[in-house]
């Protein structure tokens, strides 16, 4: 083992998608590190960044067609309506087991800690401004600033 | 497994939370924040005394419901406890160790 001891110190999480149920997998790990006292930092890039997007983020699905685990056939998982009853059923689900939504999670991330950043290639591309981002994004940054937050003993990073 | 704290012998898991929320006082919870290297304040009482109701009411605790409590908000109970706030405050109150993950 190194000098940190195997322990981990703070998780760099990339989210670089927006279904819901990879964006709550992303908030979940990054609560659950500072929970634990583990610094934690998120990177939203490419669809991740719906996840923070003002009018995007309250409107999040998950994925009915191509997702094997709905146990769904393709074609009916793309009907109209269906990814939105499947994510209504899911959301019920997520409020009785005391998940909270995708801006009340948010701010529980920012309450606990977690920095939250936006990527800049990403944001070029999709046009959107940091206005257009959740007032409490710690700012918009590049990949290079992203691995130099994360520098130093203990640092691991996911990629979700 | 027994342990002393605060002069009396008290039950602990192998984590060191107490087994018998009956063997608490004050005493041996201001014992068990400073082995968490925190020196408790009023306002970290009274954080404590919501924990144990809500623990003797049976309701499980999270940090979502901390932050809706009324009684403190999330920020400051971070700033409170600062790691791992809500194993550490359990742990100072008394009450096992949280099971949720948010």
């Amino acid at each position: 083992m190194n000098e940190s001891n195997g322990d981990i110190k703070k998780m760099m999480i990339i989210l670089s998608k927006a279904t819901l149920e990879n964006v709550y997998a992303a908030f979940v790990l990054a609560n659950g590190a500072r929970m634990e006292g583990i610094e934690a930092e998120m990177f939203f890039t490419f669809f991740g960044l719906e996840a923070i997007h003002k009018q995007k983020l309250e409107h999040l699905h998950i994925a009915t067609v191509g997702n094997p685990a709905m146990h769904m056939p393709t074609l009916l998982g793309g009907l109209p309506g269906v990814e939105a009853l499947a994510t209504h059923m899911m959301k019920k689900e997520m409020e009785r087991i005391d998940m909270p939504d995708v801006h009340e999670f948010l701010d529980i991330l920012k309450a606990s800690g977690v920095k939250l950043w936006a990527c800049k290639l990403a944001m070029d591309m999709f046009h959107y401004k940091k206005e257009d981002l959740y007032e409490d994004v710690d700012g918009v940054i590049t990949v290079g600033d992203f691995y130099k937050q994360g520098s130093g003993v203990g640092t691991h990073m996911l990629f979700i | 497994m027994e342990k002393i704290i605060a002069g009396i012998p008290v039950q602990v898991n192998e984590e060191g939370y107490l087994t018998d929320f009956s063997q608490w006082n004050q005493a041996v919870g201001t014992e068990l924040a400073q082995e968490a290297s925190i020196a408790m304040t009023p306002r970290h009482w009274e954080v404590i005394a919501y924990l144990q109701k809500e623990f003797k009411n049976d309701v499980p605790l999270s940090i979502r419901k901390i932050g809706k409590s009324g009684v403190v908000d999330i920020k400051e109970f971070y700033q409170l406890f600062p790691m791992a706030p809500l194993k550490t405050a359990s742990k100072i109150a008394g009450i096992p160790k949280p099971v949720s993950c948010i």
